[in-house]
């Protein structure tokens, strides 16, 4: 599957699926409460199994600077 | 995961309230923590003009999607600061938004305001970029309310944002800033128009999955000058904090506001506000903050 985390800087990750969105997640070393997991247009729980074609973002939502 | 309410499928687990909710049912439970931040802390009522400061990203652009949505008098108001192709973006979804929806957005921009772009404007003024735009915008916010006559300043300050803010005032025992601290701050003085933070109850992460939900298509990259903020770092740190404990940064900030603020409230010393010779914004000195930033880079400002 191809995983894409658009910023800081946008990366592209290949893993090996299926997969679940939680290990996925410990991987690429990001907390669940601090990202959103994005397929289809839709939102994916940690629980949830990405397949191994599928693409997906994993979007921080964390914001930093004086807002 | 199923959805706490009606059993189907779920979107947005939230383990500190030990639940999971569908798309409806998240819309419903964000709605009710809006409406019960906005009636705990009477930040304002139906029939009041509300100006929103938005920048394009998700805080700002949710929170007036929510408040246009709940029926009240909601216009946006974007600040154009002059950084290069991120200000262009975030400009045009904002103008997006404003013109899907049919609402009034008024727009000012720092370079036709003061001459320059909020970098350059920065380093003439000798400030940190932060912390010389939090004065452009601050100044700005408050002036188009005044000449519009709104009633209140909403911004779009979330859950995260408020308890990075208090760990680093703790850690700093900012006595001062620690007595302010509030999700709404009333108009002490004249010429000054009260803010209100009515997303403070919910996480960057729900806010993020509201906008996503709702088709809200927000500005994802950051500021470039926010790069090394320690904010970010905190709000890194609260969040696995948050792992170890669900509900530990709502925990921290509330239980502050209801236990630790009202002491740090009482010890505050009364300073005198006055109106700013230059301007009329209140001010403890003859001249405001911004108006000294404004003589030092050699910008008139606009009365
Ligand atoms: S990150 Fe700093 S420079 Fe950028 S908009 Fe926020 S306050 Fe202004
Ligand atoms: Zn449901
Ligand atoms: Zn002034």
């Amino acid at each position: 599957m191809k995983v894409t985390v658009p910023i800081p800087v946008k990366k592209v990750y290949e893993m090996k699926g299926p997969k679940r969105v939680q290990e996925i997640l410990k991987e690429l070393g990001l907390p669940y409460e601090s990202v959103i997991v994005i397929y289809q247009q839709d939102l994916l729980t940690p629980d949830a199994v990405v397949p191994d074609d599928a693409e997906i973002e994993v979007r921080p939502a964390i914001s930093g600077g004086e807002a | 995961m199923k959805c706490t309410k009606c059993g189907g499928k779920a979107v947005v687990p939230i383990k500190r309230h030990n639940a999971a909710f569908c798309a409806e049912h998240f819309f419903e439970y964000f709605e009710n923590q809006v409406e019960r931040a906005i009636k705990e802390h009477r930040m304002f009522r139906r029939g009041d003009k509300i100006l929103v400061a938005v920048s394009g990203g998700k805080d700002s652009l949710a929170v007036w999607d929510v408040l246009l949505r709940m029926g009240y008098e909601a216009h946006g108001l974007y600040i154009d600061l002059g950084i290069g192709e991120y200000s262009q973006r975030s400009k045009e979804k904002v103008l997006k938004f404003a013109e899907q929806r049919g609402a009034t957005l008024r727009v000012v921009s720092i370079e036709e305001e003061f001459g320059l772009g909020t970098p350059e404007f920065a380093r003439k003024a000798g400030r940190p970029a932060c912390s010389a735009c939090g004065l452009n915008k601050r100044y700005l916010f408050n002036r188009e309310a005044l000449r519009g006559g709104y009633d209140v300043i909403v911004t779009g300050h979330n859950l995260d944002d408020e308890a990075a803010t208090l760990l680093g005032n703790i850690l700093n025992w900012n006595v001062g800033y620690l007595a302010r601290q509030s999700p709404v701050l009333e108009a002490t003085a004249p010429n000054l128009v009260k803010k209100a933070k009515p997303l403070y109850r919910l996480t960057e992460r729900e806010i993020a999955s509201y906008c996503v939900l709702r088709g809200i298509d927000y500005i994802v990259e950051e500021c470039p000058m926010a790069k090394g903020a320690k904010s970010i770092e905190y709000k890194y740190l609260l969040n696995q904090l948050e792992e170890l404990s669900p509900g530990a940064k709502a925990r921290f900030f509330f239980g502050f506001l209801e236990k630790g603020r009202p002491h740090f409230e009482a010890e505050q010393e009364k300073v005198e506000v006055r109106p700013c010779q230059v301007c009329g914004q209140p001010t403890t000195a003859e001249v405001c903050a911004h108006c000294r930033m404004l003589q030092r880079v050699g910008a008139a400002a606009a009365p």
